[in-house]
C-alpha cells in the first residue's frame, strides 16, 4: 500500500488530482445546476401542457397540437446525447456563440433534460388526486389557479424528488462533455484519466462524481420528505406536531428524533 | 331557487352511449334540505355535478334563482360557482395547507383579503367546532375531522347552496350523525339551501325536508319527506324506503298490505279494535318505525285472512281509519 503510494508516477497523478480537482467540480456543478434551471424552466410548463391540455385534461387543448408535443418530447428524449450534442451545435452559436468549451455544453444539456422533465412532471401531476381538482373547480378557480394553486403546491413533494432525478440525470450526462471540449469531473475522467491511462485520476474523478451524486440525491430526498404534509409520521409534519401536540399522537417520538 | 329542467346527460361509452341521465325534473325551493337518493350507478353524482355544472348535461336547462347557467360564460359560471359549494365523499381538502389555510382558499380565489380571509376562517372553525385545528394539516385528522373543516371551507365565501355529494358515506355511524346535525344547523341558521346526495336513507330521515328519488338516470318519486317515506308510491321508492323486503312468496300469508301510520298514532290499537269491530284477525308479519324530522312513522306489513270477504271488510275498515294509508303488496319485488 505505502509502495503505491510512494511510486513517482502515482504521486505525480495524485498532486494532479489534488490540484484540478476543486476546479472540476465546479465546472461540473455550475453546469449541472445552469442546466437543470434551464431544464427546469422549460420543462415544468411543458409538463403542465402535456397534463392540462389533454383530452381529459382540465384545458383541453386541439389534440393534433397535443400529438405533435409528445412527438417532439419523445423524439428529443430517443436521440442519444452525443449525437444531441452534435445535432444542437448551431443552436448553441445563435444562444451563446460558442459550441465548445463548458458554456457549449449548457445547450445540449438543457436540450436533452427538458424533455425528460417535462414527462417526469407530467408523472407527478398525474398522481394527484383528481377530487382536488374538481373540488378547486366547484370553487370557482381558473385553470392558471388550479395550476398554480391545487396542482404544483399539492404535488411538491414529488416534483422535488423529480427534479432530484433530474439533476442527477444531467449530471451524468454532463460528464460526456469532454468530448466537445468541456470540462468537469466527466472530462477530466475520461480526458486526462482513460486516455492519458493515469488510472489514479480517473478513479479520482469517478470517486468524486459518486460522492456528488450521493449528496445530491440525499438532498433531494430530504427535502421532498421535508414538504410532505400528507404523512403525519415523517419529518415534515413532526416540526408541526410539536407546536400543536396532539394527545393521541406523537408519543412515539423519541424527543429530539430529529 | 335551485330548477332543473329536462336534464339529461349521456356519455360516450365502449358499447355506445350511457345515459346517465334522462329528462331529469326537479325544483328545489330556497332553505330546503334536498335528499336525492338512489342506488349505487343510479346517477346522483352526475345530477349534483350538473348543478355546478361540473358535468355539462347534454340536454336541458340547470337554472339558478331564475339564470341559466348552461347559457353562461365561462367568466360568469366561474363567478356562479362561488356561491354554490361542494363537499366531497372523500373530503378533497388540500394536504399541502393547514386547516386555516385551506379554509382561506375559496376566499383567496375570490381576492379577499388575506388579514380578513384569515378572521373568518377562524370563525367558521369555531362554528364546526375544531377551534384548536387551525395550523394541524389536514392528514393529522381523523375523517369526521376533516369533513367539519371541508364544511368550514365551503361556507367561506357564503354560499347560497351546499351540495353534499356523499358526504357522510366515508364516515362511521356517529361520526356521520354528528356531521348531519352540523349541515341541518348550518341550513337551519344560515338559511343555505342544501341538496344532499346519498344511497342512505337514513341520511334522508335525519335531515331532509324534500326527496328524489333517482333509479337509473330517472327521477322516480319526488316530494317532501313525510310523503314518500310513508307511501312511496314507485318500486325504486319501496325498495330504498323498505331495504329488506322479502319476497312476497316467502311472506306466509297471500293476502298483504302494507299500511303506514303518518305521523303521531300509535298502532296496535288499530289491529287490536279491527279485531274487536270486525271480528277479522289479521297477521302482522313485519312492523317498523321511523322518526323522520322528529315526527313518528310506523309502517306494518299485514296478513290478510285467505277469505276474500273478511279481507275485504279489514281492508275498509282500515281504510276508513284517519291518518292511516294502506296499500297492496302484491307487486312488492316482483
Amino acid at each position: 500500500m505505502l509502495e503505491f503510494f510512494s511510486d513517482p508516477k502515482v504521486v505525480k497523478q495524485l498532486t494532479h488530482l489534488m490540484e484540478s480537482i476543486p476546479f472540476a467540480v465546479w465546472e461540473t456543478f455550475y453546469s449541472t445546476a445552469a442546466a437543470a434551471l434551464c431544464a427546469c424552466l422549460i420543462g415544468l410548463p411543458l409538463g403542465v401542457i402535456l397534463v392540462t391540455g389533454a383530452q381529459d385534461g382540465i384545458h383541453p387543448l386541439p389534440r393534433t397540437l397535443m400529438q405533435g408535443l409528445n412527438v417532439v418530447v419523445n423524439l428529443l428524449r430517443s436521440v442519444p446525447f452525443l449525437i444531441l450534442m452534435v445535432m444542437v451545435m448551431p443552436l448553441s452559436r445563435i444562444i451563446l456563440g460558442t459550441t465548445i468549451g463548458t458554456p457549449g455544453i449548457l445547450v445540449p444539456l438543457t436540450v436533452a433534460a427538458a424533455p425528460f422533465v417535462a414527462r417526469l412532471v407530467e408523472s407527478s401531476l398525474r398522481e394527484m388526486d383528481r377530487g382536488l381538482v374538481e373540488a378547486a373547480q366547484a370553487m370557482g378557480c381558473t385553470t392558471f389557479q388550479i395550476v398554480w394553486k391545487v396542482m404544483l403546491p399539492e404535488s411538491l413533494p414529488s416534483l422535488l424528488s423529480a427534479f432530484t432525478t433530474a439533476f442527477v440525470t444531467i449530471l451524468g450526462y454532463g460528464a460526456m462533455a469532454g468530448a466537445i471540449g468541456g470540462g468537469g469531473l466527466g472530462a477530466m475522467a475520461m480526458m486526462e484519466g482513460w486516455t492519458q491511462r493515469q488510472w489514479v485520476v480517473m478513479y479520482g474523478a469517478v470517486i468524486v462524481l459518486v460522492i456528488l451524486v450521493q449528496i445530491f440525491q440525499s438532498i433531494g430526498s430530504r427535502l421532498s420528505v421535508r414538504v410532505d404534509r400528507r404523512v403525519t409520521n415523517q419529518r415534515g409534519a413532526r416540526k408541526t406536531r410539536k407546536r400543536q401536540p396532539q394527545p393521541d399522537g406523537g408519543s412515539f417520538d423519541p424527543p429530539g428524533a430529529e | 331557487m335551485i330548477e332543473l329542467k329536462n336534464l339529461s346527460k349521456i356519455f360516450p361509452a365502449a358499447d355506445g352511449e350511457l345515459h346517465a341521465l334522462t329528462d331529469v325534473s326537479i325544483t328545489i325551493a330556497d332553505g330546503a334540505v334536498y335528499g336525492i337518493v338512489g342506488m349505487s350507478g343510479a346517477g346522483k353524482s352526475t345530477l349534483v355535478r350538473c348543478i355546478n355544472l361540473l358535468e355539462r348535461p347534454t340536454s336541458g336547462q340547470v337554472v339558478i334563482d331564475g339564470a341559466d347557467l348552461c347559457a353562461m360564460s365561462q367568466k360568469q359560471l366561474i363567478a356562479q360557482r362561488r356561491s354554490i359549494s361542494m363537499i366531497f365523499q372523500q373530503f378533497n381538502l388540500l394536504m399541502q395547507r393547514t386547516c386555516l389555510k385551506n379554509i382561506c382558499f375559496p376566499m383567496e380565489i375570490a381576492k379577499v383579503k388575506r388579514a380578513d380571509a384569515e378572521k373568518r376562517a377562524r370563525e367558521l372553525l369555531d362554528l364546526v367546532g375544531l377551534p384548536d385545528k387551525a395550523d394541524a394539516y389536514p392528514a393529522q385528522l381523523s375523517g369526521g375531522q376533516k369533513q367539519r373543516v371541508a364544511i368550514a371551507r365551503a361556507l367561506a365565501c357564503d354560499p347560497k347552496i351546499l351540495l353534499c355529494d356523499e358526504a357522510t358515506s366515508a364516515l362511521d355511524p356517529k361520526t356521520t350523525r354528528d356531521i348531519l346535525r352540523l349541515i341541518r344547523d348550518i341550513n337551519q341558521r344560515l338559511g343555505i339551501t342544501v341538496v344532499v346526495i346519498t344511497h342512505e336513507m337514513a341520511v334522508v330521515e335525519e335531515i331532509c325536508t324534500h326527496v328524489a328519488i333517482l333509479d337509473h338516470g330517472r327521477v322516480m318519486e319526488t316530494g317532501t319527506v313525510e310523503q314518500v317515506f310513508s307511501n312511496p308510491q314507485t318500486e325504486a321508492g319501496r325498495r330504498l324506503v323498505y331495504p329488506d323486503g322479502v319476497r312476497i312468496e316467502q311472506l306466509p300469508a297471500a293476502n298483504v298490505v302494507r299500511i303506514a301510520f303518518n305521523g303521531g298514532s300509535s298502532y296496535e290499537p288499530l289491529i287490536a279494535s279491527l279485531a274487536i269491530d270486525c271480528g277479522v284477525k289479521v297477521n302482522i308479519l313485519g312492523a317498523d318505525t321511523r322518526n323522520v324530522n322528529g315526527q313518528a312513522f310506523g309502517t306494518m306489513l299485514l296478513g290478510l285472512p285467505e277469505d276474500p270477504a273478511e279481507a275485504a271488510k279489514a281492508a275498509a275498515y282500515i281504510k276508513n281509519q284517519p291518518d292511516v294509508t294502506m296499500e297492496e303488496v302484491r307487486d312488492y319485488h316482483a
